[in-house]
């Protein structure tokens, strides 16, 4: 799958911008860290955006593809931010087996995004993960830390409802 | 260097230590077939199409980057390696919008020529999952599509090992992985500096110039526009290799025919307007030199250069010549001094540019291109490859053509605007003007060479003494070499008073608009020497060969221009800059 790219705007604070800048310019002058760079942007941020990518980019002074290239190779980095509440749907063997995949379409459809997106709110993102170890309970997803089992597609929109009424 | 003694195909040859297979096998008299691999530029041994048998190796080799040994024994066609390509090629195949009857690469496409000869005729055999794109046509030189990319790199390696813009590269991994660039942002979003040096690296047709000889056709068809066509230095020595020509074949006389036989009103020489060129940049050169003013001065006339000036060194901007390119200047007195002397509205005059470029479209499309106000001085730029499209769509038989003639006022061009088309050349161009300027003295058929600044090398530099000052110059080619150039510029390891800059390396001769030699030539032959010696000679075999020498020159400062640097000048053969943000 491409790496979805978000399109919710930037809102980066001065001082998660000076927590980069302060990692970049330790790295400075060694291309061999770019990686290191970006893995500490993606925890600054929580992914990695546009505009951290181009402080990236010229902090470490390597052209924006390069950057933009690595970022989406590997599974670690994120283009798209973690909503307040992070969705992960289990699709895992177990779960798949149990129709999972349902249940993901589901939430993609009530949220109107795609898996590894985040909606336009910034409230909900979602994602497909593998096995998280609770395969009695196929099919699984969890919401930030809370786990919820054999659900069906049915009950989404409640669930939803639930964290979006706060 | 010691030598290795190794055998292909039971051949037994001799050749340099740490030669790789691919090597070995050439100078045995065996091709070995490459996709990936192209020569200085792109070594990665990816595509492994290039495959081979070693004697002990357990498993085949990429010849291409797989180094040689002594007593190494090869085998470059056994029923294992004939299997393994084609495998390779079927897997190309399976994810590949096969449409060569319609695609512009059909017949020098080194895809379909590696399907043909290894008998993969089945188009439909190989229809698997495909993974689907959406063609950008976004910038104003090219377009890239990418259900024709074979991923084997080779635009990404031009673009960022020798251009040093770095604006596309493979994004994604797996199957979905894709030629694009960051923030899959069209073309024309990013720092592209459109020398289409990826296109000529491209072996398929996924990467191709914007094609404009429709618009050039329907031009020729309206009877209310008189269409007049300017053609390059560098098109006179290359044109002929789309016509089976042998490489290095001037052709000056059949493109002049081809082109009144297609329709143009009248055909006329960029050397004439390189000349022009070299005018006004000899006298600029002598004005800021006497000064001490913005030095050193850069060349203007490679407009992929100048966009990377922008995007990546804007702060050099004050040194670069104000002078417009040959193309723009010529565009500049055909809608002013040509059309009152012809006594025709300019804006009936239609300008085509026949170019080696592709950065020249994005040139003719610059706002301040405009000498007669609310007209672009150039209506339409075709590439090399697009004019030679148009003489074979029209039936014309170029190998059979008469030679013909340029028409005047604009038909004459000295050997100085010839070799413009060569690294180095509007330096020499420049230096034989400014010398007898400078000195008051004739350079005669002895001195008037300036070999220091020839060659293909991609920085090359020399010191004259010129009527008492020592002038520093430098020549770079390709962007890379540009890049080096600037930055000890810029931290005064390095003096210079004159700087010739071509975005292409080796200059317009090998520019992104060039006929496409596949990587089966392009890795034996330097096409870049081939076509400049050939440009040489038409300097050395011209009556004129210094632009303020050329009969055509003096006429129009004397009708119309009155002298270089004047008002007129300023106002319509000059330009100016603009930075730009790199993101
Ligand atoms: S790129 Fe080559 S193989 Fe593909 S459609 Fe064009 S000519 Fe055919
Ligand atoms: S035209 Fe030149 S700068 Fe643009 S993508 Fe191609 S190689 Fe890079
Ligand atoms: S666009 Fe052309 S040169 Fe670039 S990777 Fe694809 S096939 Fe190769
Ligand atoms: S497969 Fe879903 S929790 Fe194990
Ligand atoms: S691996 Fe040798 S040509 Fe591609």
């Amino acid at each position: 799958m491409q790496k979805k790219i978000s399109k919710i705007p930037f809102k980066g604070t001065a001082e998660q911008e000076e927590k980069l800048k302060a990692v970049i310019a330790e790295c400075k002058g060694d291309k061999s860290k770019l990686m290191h760079v970006m893995q500490q942007a993606q925890g600054i941020y929580g992914y990695l955006p546009y505009e951290v990518q181009v402080m990236i980019a010229e902090g470490m002074d390597v052209p924006l593809e390069k950057v933009y290239g690595v970022s989406t190779f590997y599974a670690q980095f994120s283009l798209s931010p973690k909503g307040a509440y992070n969705i992960s749907v289990c699709l895992g063997t177990a779960c798949y087996v149990k129709g999972s995949q349902k249940i993901l379409d589901k939430v993609c459809e009530e949220l109107g995004v795609q898996p590894g997106e985040c909606s336009s709110d910034g409230m909900f993102s979602v994602e497909a993960c593998r096995c998280i170890g609770a395969c009695g309970l196929a099919p699984v997803f969890t919401v930030n830390d809370e786990v919820y089992g054999k659900v069906t597609p049915e009950e989404i929109p409640g669930i939803l409802a639930k964290y979006r009424n706060g | 260097m010691s030598n290795v003694n190794v055998k292909v195909n039971g051949i037994e040859v001799s050749v340099p230590a740490g030669s790789t297979v691919l090597q070995a096998a050439r100078a045995a008299g065996v091709e070995i077939p490459t996709l990936c691999y192209l020569k200085e530029i792109n070594e990665i041994g990816a595509c492994r199409i290039c495959v081979a048998e070693v004697k002990g190796a357990r498993s085949l080799v990429a010849s291409c980057v797989y180094p040689v040994n002594e007593g190494m024994e090869i085998s470059t066609n056994t029923p294992k390696v004939i299997e393994s390509r084609k495998t390779t090629l079927e897997l190309l195949l399976s994810n590949h919008k096969k449409e060569c009857l319609s695609c512009v690469r059909s017949g020098n496409c080194e895809l379909q020529k590696l399907c043909t000869d290894y008998g993969i005729e089945d188009a439909h055999k190989y229809s698997g999952a495909m993974t689907h794109y959406a063609i950008d046509r976004s910038a104003s030189h090219m377009y890239r599509d990418n259900e024709k990319c074979i991923l084997c790199r080779r635009c990404v390696a031009a673009c960022s090992n020798v251009q040093a813009v770095s604006v596309i590269g493979a994004n994604d991994r797996g199957f979905d992985t894709h030629i694009s660039s960051a923030f899959e942002k069209p073309l024309a979003e990013t720092s592209c500096v459109s020398c289409g040096q990826c296109i000529v690296a491209c072996p398929t047709g996924a990467l191709s110039e914007r094609d404009d000889t429709a618009k050039v056709f329907e031009a020729l068809n309206d009877p209310t526009k008189h269409v007049v066509v300017q053609t390059a230095p560098s098109i006179r020595v290359a044109l002929g290799e789309e016509f089976g020509c042998e490489m290095g074949s001037i052709v000056t006389g059949k493109m002049v025919a081809a082109l009144r036989r297609l329709g143009f009103d009248k055909v006329f020489d960029t050397n004439f307007s390189a000349d022009l060129t070299i005018m006004e940049e000899a006298n600029e050169f002598i004005q800021r030199y006497t000064k001490k003013e913005n030095l050193p001065i850069i060349t203007s006339c490679s407009p992929g250069w100048i966009k990377y000036c922008e995007y990546y060194f804007p702060e050099m901007i004050p040194n670069l010549s104000t002078c417009k390119s040959p193309q723009g200047m010529f565009g500049s007195v055909a809608k002013t001094y040509y059309a009152q002397k012809m006594g025709i509205d300019p804006k009936d005059i239609y300008v085509v540019a026949i170019m080696p470029c592709t950065a020249k479209k994005f040139e003719a499309e610059r706002l301040d291109h405009t000498a007669v106000k609310g007209l672009a001085d150039i209506d339409a730029v075709l590439t090399t490859r697009e004019l030679a499209r148009m003489i074979k769509k029209e039936g014309i038989l170029f190998n059979l053509l008469p030679d013909d003639t340029f028409d005047a006022p604009f038909g004459l061009g000295s050997g100085a605007g010839t070799i413009f088309g060569a690294t180095g050349g509007v330096m020499e161009a420049a230096l034989r003007t400014a010398y007898e300027t400078l000195t008051k003295e004739n350079l005669d058929d002895l001195h008037i060479d300036f070999n220091d600044v020839r060659g293909t090398e991609g920085v090359k530099e020399a010191t004259y003494n010129i009527a008492g000052n020592e002038i520093h110059v430098a020549v770079a080619s390709g962007l890379a070499n540009a890049e080096k150039v600037l930055k000890m510029v810029k931290n005064g390891e390095k003096h210079y008073d004159f700087i010739e800059i071509m975005a292409c390396p080796g200059g317009c001769v090998n520019g992104g608009g060039q006929p496409i030699q596949p990587a089966s030539v392009r890795n034996n032959v330097d096409i870049r020497a081939v076509r400049a010696a050939a440009l040489y000679r038409d300097d050395k075999s011209l009556p004129v060969r210094k632009s303020h020498e050329n009969p055509d020159i003096k006429q129009i400062y004397a009708e119309y221009l009155e002298k270089p640097g004047s008002h007129i000048a300023h106002e319509i053969l000059h330009t100016g800059y603009i930075a730009r943000k790199k993101y």
